[in-house]
């Protein structure tokens, strides 16, 4: 399915940085000061002419943020057209988009639908009142049960949303119901994340200050592992470390671009680009991002060149995170590297250890695997 | 000669004998506040914060006395631990008088003790000073009821100070002018000189400290050592004042250095007489002993990538320490290190903090060991320190450990929990002795190898810092011994081996696997930790394997981040050291180091 031509073509990413009020487990990069969207959205423009001469055509096209469902229906379209403008869409790209469960009436994800939008990833992250307003979000239980009802009404046929685990004050009981209800929607994708502190966000501050506890190691691999079984069972395919999809067709194809290191485009405020082996990103500062585009100037805050040894490193890293796992024969030819032979000890105690598994030509990690896969690429 | 002092300052360790010999220094004007730096005398940035002098040091104060008359008082400094007695008695030899500086509120130590008889041996004039006047918990009355009953000194002869405060100091020099006797010596008598420190200098070599007993030197000369017999010939002769102060000759009663293209400070013994080679003198002069290392224990460079820096670094440290001897060895576990032999666990702690300060390489230590002396089945008589070449079970006849006499001295409430320390470390024979009202004095006979681990800083505690230790070499005594080894993951880890006393081995492997448990972070596989004699298993441990170990959101933004993370921690990773697939980190191997399996 996922054949060598599908891969080649880049995918294009698009980091709308605008949020009403931000998460406290959220470091993406993002603004309160909306009045700043229309000076925004021009320079994007701006900024996807830059690329007209790099790249010519896309399969996926993924509005993240941020909030991209902060933008009314005209806004999001003027940037696609622009991106139609200069860009070869493909017929059957997917188009993602991510949405706040409170911006989603009917109206407005049919105007989502009808401008081309194929895909929803949409904000859940629980279904428990308490639980969200502890995480600072701004809608509701209900908001989000409505939203998913209204967006298959509107006619989406791929639909995921993202769930948060681990989170203090809750159990593996009140995660079974979250799952349950999740299973109700008959979703194309779900996406369950640990709850990670990221440095310099409110919830890391109040965790330093003693203010919050966190589930133990032990209590998260259990949420893991139950995550895993009680989806799997219920017939979805756990393909990353927190991504689900009902079948292989409906796993995220863009995100497959950065973990099997196919090019993408990212265009925005803190968006990251790559391209072979090379990889850059824009500035994380709207303003800074703002004033360079309007002096037509690409708004590149930092770029790298990859050596081969970090491409490998990066290979196997990402790699190991999906459970299509490493082709090892491909992995040699693309970072001359010869797994079984240099890692051969090891290789073999992961797999008596059931952390990974060597099918057709292919080291996979289990389920188990996936949840050391850090580990287990230290290992390696 | 009549207007020469020489004299040293003994006491007990935190005593104040930097800050007295600060403010005699001080008091002479060679110096002025600006320049001044807090104890002058303690050099190395080591010696100033652990309050410890490691290397003698001598300097030449002058001094105008109340008679009118200008004096030449050299204050030849003494180290001020256990481990290394020798150099003291060296510079105590050198000297004709000494200041016993005691501390006010501490009074008499063990340390004040045996630096007492030391400088009794040598027949030296005693000052008794009582320094820390202004401490509020300063007792004068008491600690000169103890220079009179424990120390058997004249306690209204005492001197009281405040070396901190400046208080007294005018006293103090007078009495080392009025009752320290002018050295005595032969001008015209071939020359007899001691050796009793000697120092590297990066630009003249090493630079030998000695007193002239008779005779004369001038550069020109040509000098031999009597112990090594070699020669050398004179460039440079001089006083030490702040800097080296050259001069024309050093004759009978000087205390000086002497400079004389020697390469390294191993070429020189300290102890030895140096006399001329055209007109000797007929004999040495007593006391010379070869100082030998007594604990042992490896180094190895925790990156495998410095070894030939620590070579490099162990090559400049022994230029200025003759008194620790380094040479190959390997470890299956550890790589390529260096078998290590020292004075004391001080000794060890100064080389280790050397090297990683100044050199900066990140170094780890074996388990340290004294030098056991074992006959083999065979007849033949041989020493192990490294556990490496313990020569098994089979072939030993007899095994033997070397004895140490050990004293102690600290408040008589504190006896009960001493003892019972003695006795755990396998003391024997002890004597019990009160000094005086309240104070105890207890000798053990004991194992070195029992206190070269943390046996002092174990009384400091039970004391409550109080007690003080000093001792003693006796001799070898037989011991059943054998060979504990610690497994990782079933593999050996040869740098934590340790010869032990049969009775010892259980605690000990225990202690040790523990330890390990505690410092080695959990993977994600199973560690077995197992101590073992023989082969057969005496003790385990697991450290359970963490199950988790993911980061849940890796897209476009996060995977620099992440690469760059990963990164860094698969360095760090490198850093530590791996046996039977377990990152060891040095902490762990420290913490089995330091500690006793009693604490």
């Amino acid at each position: 399915m996922t054949g060598s031509k599908r891969q080649s073509v880049p995918g294009l990413y698009i980091h709308i940085p605008f949020c009403v009020s931000k998460c406290d487990y959220c470091n993406f990069y993002s603004v309160t000061d909306c009045s700043k969207i229309p000076i925004f959205i021009e320079c994007l423009l701006n900024e996807i002419e830059l690329y007209k001469n790099y790249f010519d055509r896309f399969d996926t096209v993924y509005l993240g943020g941020g909030t991209p469902s902060i933008l009314n229906p005209k806004q999001l379209g003027i940037i696609l057209d622009e991106v139609h403008k200069y860009f070869l869409i493909l017929e059957d790209a997917e188009i993602t988009c991510e949405v706040n469960p409170g911006d989603l009436s009917l109206n407005y994800l049919h105007s989502l639908h009808d401008m081309g939008i194929n895909r929803l990833s949409i904000g859940v992250q629980s279904f428990d009142d308490d639980l969200l307003t502890f995480l600072g979000r701004r809608h509701s239980a209900s908001e989000a049960m409505n939203a998913l009802d209204n967006s298959r009404k509107a006619g989406f046929e791929n639909i995921g949303f993202d769930l948060i685990y681990g989170i203090p004050g809750q159990n593996l009981k009140s995660w079974e119901k979250d799952l349950h209800q999740a299973l109700s929607f008959e979703s194309e994708h779900i996406s369950c994340y640990e709850l990670t502190l990221e440095g310099d966000t409110p919830l890391a501050f109040k965790y330093t200050n003693g203010d919050i506890s966190l589930p133990d190691n032990e209590m998260l691999y259990k949420l893991f592992i139950e995550t895993s079984e009680f989806l799997e069972d219920a017939g979805y395919i756990h393909y990353e470390v927190s991504n689900f999809a009902r079948n292989i067709n409906l796993q995220s194809r863009h995100n497959q671009k950065y973990w099997d290191h196919t090019s993408y485009l990212g265009i925005g405020p803190a968006a990251h680009s790559f391209l072979k082996n090379k990889r850059w990103w824009n500035h994380r500062s709207l303003d800074h991002y703002t004033g360079d585009v309007k002096e037509r100037r690409p708004p590149i805050g930092g770029r790298e060149g990859l050596t081969l040894k970090q491409l490998r490193d990066e290979a196997l890293y990402l790699g190991l995170r999906t459970r299509k796992g490493i082709h090892l024969k491909d992995f040699l030819m693309r970072y001359n590297c010869d797994l079984l032979r240099e890692k051969k000890e090891i290789i073999k105690r992961l797999t008596e250890d059931h952390l990974i598994e060597i099918h057709n030509g292919t080291l996979q990690p289990t389920v188990k695997g996936l949840a050391l896969a850090d580990s287990i690429y230290r290992e390696l | 000669m009549e207007h020469i002092r020489n004299f040293s300052i003994i006491a007990h360790i935190d005593h104040g004998k930097s800050t007295l010999a600060d403010r005699l220094i001080q008091s002479s004007g060679i110096i002025n506040e600006r320049n001044f730096k807090n104890q002058i005398l303690d050099t190395m940035d080591i010696e100033r914060e652990r309050g410890i002098t490691i290397k003698s040091q001598a300097i030449t104060i002058p001094y105008q006395a109340r008679d009118g008359q200008n004096y030449k008082l050299n204050l030849i400094d003494t180290p001020g631990h256990v481990d290394f007695s020798y150099e003291v008695s060296r510079a105590l030899a050198s000297c004709e008088g000494v200041l016993l500086l005691v501390d006010a509120a501490q009074g008499v130590q063990a340390q004040t003790v045996a630096n007492l008889y030391m400088a009794m041996e040598h027949d030296l004039e005693i000052i008794p000073v009582i320094n820390k006047i202004d401490l509020p918990a300063a007792n004068v009355e008491e600690v000169m009821e103890q220079i009179d009953s424990e120390l058997g000194l004249d306690p209204y002869s005492s001197i009281t100070c405040s070396a901190k405060e400046g208080i007294g100091i005018e006293d103090i020099l007078e009495a080392i002018v009025e009752k320290i006797p002018p050295p005595k010596g032969i001008e015209s008598d071939p020359l007899t000189a001691l050796i009793f420190d000697a120092h590297y200098d990066d630009f003249r070599g090493t630079i030998v400290h000695c007193r002239i007993f008779d005779g004369s030197l001038k550069p020109g000369d040509i000098i031999r050592f009597m112990y090594n017999d070699t020669k050398y010939k004179i460039e440079e002769v001089g006083y030490f004042s702040l800097a080296r102060e050259k001069k024309d000759s050093l004759r009978a009663g000087d205390v000086g250095y002497i400079i004389a293209g020697i390469k390294t400070v191993s070429d020189v013994h300290i102890g030895d007489t140096m006399t001329l080679d055209k007109n000797p003198c007929s004999q040495p002069l007593p006391g010379f002993k070869e100082v030998k290392p007594v604990v042992f224990a490896s180094i190895y460079p925790i990156s495998s990538d410095d070894y030939a820096e620590l070579s490099d670094s162990l090559d400049k440290y022994k230029l200025n320490d003759a008194s620790f001897t380094y040479q190959k060895d390997s470890s299956s576990a550890l790589g390529q290190g260096f078998r290590c032999g020292f004075l004391g666990l001080l000794h060890l702690d100064i080389v280790q903090e050397r090297i990683e300060r100044e050199y900066g390489i990140s170094i780890l230590f074996s388990v340290p060991s004294v030098k056991y002396r074992f006959t083999l089945t065979d007849g033949q008589i041989i020493f192990i320190d490294n556990p490496t070449y313990y020569p098994g079970a089979a072939a030993i006849a007899k095994g033997e450990e070397p004895y140490i006499r050990a004293t102690m001295m600290f408040p008589e409430r504190y006896t009960g929990p001493v003892m019972k320390l003695c006795r755990d470390k396998r003391g024997e024979n002890s004597i019990l002795n009160y000094p005086s009202p309240g104070r105890a004095e207890l000798v053990f006979e004991m194992p070195l190898a029992e206190v070269i681990t943390d046996f002092y800083d174990r009384i400091k505690t039970i004391t409550q810092g109080y007690g003080s230790f000093d001792y003693d070499f006796i001799d070898y005594r037989e011991s059943e011994l054998t060979l504990l080894d610690i497994l990782v993951n079933g593999e050996k880890v040869d740098a934590l081996s340790q010869i032990v006393h049969r009775n010892r081995a259980r605690e000990r492997g225990l202690f040790a696997c523990e330890r390990l448990r505690e410092e080695i972070p959990r993977q994600m596989f199973k560690i077995a930790i197992q101590g073992a004699i023989g082969g057969q298993i005496i003790s385990r441990t697991t450290i359970s394997p963490f199950r988790k170990d993911v980061t849940a959101k890796c897209y476009g933004g996060d995977i620099t981040r992440k690469r760059k993370l990963l990164e860094k921690q698969k360095k760090g990773k490198m850093k530590m050291k791996t046996v039977g697939s377990v990152a060891i980190p040095q902490s762990a191997f420290l913490a089995v180091l330091k500690s006793d399996a009693n604490s």
